[in-house]
């Protein structure tokens, strides 16, 4: 690549459509989109392939009676998106402008523009909010089992949260550390039966329930030695001695590009309706970044379907807001 | 496929290769899914770079002491040294733009 060229010039590339994500909803929308000859466009971003990248055996994907590696499902399904010609790339979006149309995506020095937009940036890991807790990120605070569980060999950790998340990484955890801690601020867990049995049923996963972390220490050393807790009911604080916590408190949607141009609830996930439509026409929406309630990977995946073909109707002109709310929803007609 | 300006640091000789110069060292492991996204990244620190910024990579599994000296316990970690002093800690993914800017504060 030229560099004078990056440095001085913005480069501007005209698009259809341009989706925003590689996760089960970007990949499945490019995978339709491509097979309607739309050529779309996949700009990754900084997060590849999504939640699932982090995730060892998925179990619930239709079709895989014995389960699916996450990482290999994620290899899979972008090598079906590219062999229709979707064209994916490396890249985190810095920008957008919604206002007008065609629609001006910016990663970093090259502008993107397109006629429809796919949104699919997913959401990421929630951390703890105490700020101690991002400043021991790498130091022993993580919110990935199975990339930092393998520096806890042999030491006792924690893992905060109660749902499918924090029993998945409590499951990975039990066969590295000495003994894994899960604390939850309930008295009984949000995971699916199947995973409460199956960490329930190891014998160095433990459990303290109603129980909030308030402090990590020690930020003076630079790394995890212990946790402070207090007991929701008593307000009893207690301490923990760890070398590591891992955090599983569920996700936060990765919207903070459209702040101002897309309709979002107060929790910040994006509105969709009559589909994948988010308040802006010619601009859809899939995966967790408007799911805050289903979150699973095969919904993910068909929300991408749905995005990319109330795309194509767009595009061609077929996607007629009114036909859609009187078929829909005819009491708001 | 790392770039052939990247290089490989070992345990054994760590300390020498970060004494003089700007060097920003990825610390990685082949299961690490994370590590790959952000490897075309360092990759093309490095060509961008090249002749200002020494880039190396550390395989944590193959190299357990320097990581557990410099305290580093989740991947990938970036650590940016200039003269043999450790100056940037980068955890986790970060954009190619943002790691331009902490090296350029210490070029």
């Amino acid at each position: 690549m030229n560099t004078a060229l990056r440095d001085t010039a913005v480069r501007e590339i005209a698009q259809q459509v341009i989706i925003i994500g590689s996760g089960p909803a970007g990949l499945t929308a490019a995978l339709y989109a491509a097979r309607a000859n739309l050529k779309p466009l996949v700009i990754e971003g900084i997060e590849a392939g999504g939640q699932l990248m982090l995730t060892t055996m998925v179990e619930n994907w239709p079709g895989y009676r014995d389960g699916i590696m996450g990482p290999d499902l994620m290899v899979e399904l972008r090598a079906q998106a590219e062999r229709f010609g979707a064209a994916i790339i490396q890249g985190d979006v810095t920008s957008v402008d919604l206002s007008r149309r065609p629609f001006v995506v910016n990663v970093e020095k090259t502008q993107y523009t397109a006629q429809a937009l796919i949104v699919a940036t997913g959401a990421s890991a929630k951390w703890l909010d105490l700020g101690v807790d991002k400043k021991l990120s790498g130091r022993g605070v993580s919110t990935c089992a199975t990339c930092d569980g393998f520096f806890f060999k042999g030491l006792p950790v924690a893992v905060v949260g109660g749902g499918d998340t924090a029993m998945e990484e409590a499951i990975y955890l039990s066969k590295l550390a000495t003994q894994v801690t899960v604390i939850h601020r309930r008295d009984s867990l949000r995971a699916s039966k199947v995973m409460q049995d199956k960490a329930m049923s190891t014998p160095n996963i433990g459990f303290i329930w109603n129980t909030e972390v308030i402090d990590i220490k020690d930020l003076d050393q630079g790394k995890v030695t212990s946790l402070v807790l207090c007991n929701t009911h008593t307000g009893a604080k207690s301490e923990l001695p760890v070398d590591g916590v891992f955090i599983g408190i569920g996700h936060t949607p990765n919207t903070a590009l459209f702040k101002g141009q897309l309709a979002m609830h107060d929790n910040g996930y994006l509105k969709t309706h009559h589909g994948s439509r988010t308040s802006l026409p010619g601009v859809f929406a899939a995966g967790d970044v408007q799911d805050h309630v289903y979150r699973q990977a095969v919904t993910a995946a068909g929300s991408g379907c749905m995005a990319a073909i109330d795309a194509e109707r767009f595009l061609s002109g077929t996607l007629h807001e009114s036909e859609a709310e009187a078929l829909v929803d005819p009491t708001t007609a | 496929m790392a770039s052939e300006n990247v290089k490989t640091f070992t345990d054994a000789n760590f300390s020498d290769e970060v004494k003089s110069g700007v060097v920003l060292v990825d610390f990685w492991a082949a299961w690490c899914a994370p590590c790959r996204r952000i490897a075309p990244i360092v990759d093309q620190l490095a060509e961008e770079f090249n002749g200002r910024l020494t880039v190396a990579k550390v395989d944590i599994d193959e190299n357990p002491m320097t990581p557990s000296k410099f305290m580093v316990r989740g991947i990938p970690t970036l650590l940016l040294f200039k003269d043999g002093d450790l100056k940037e800690t980068v955890v986790g993914l970060e954009t190619k733009d943002r790691l331009t800017q902490i090296i350029n504060k210490h070029l």
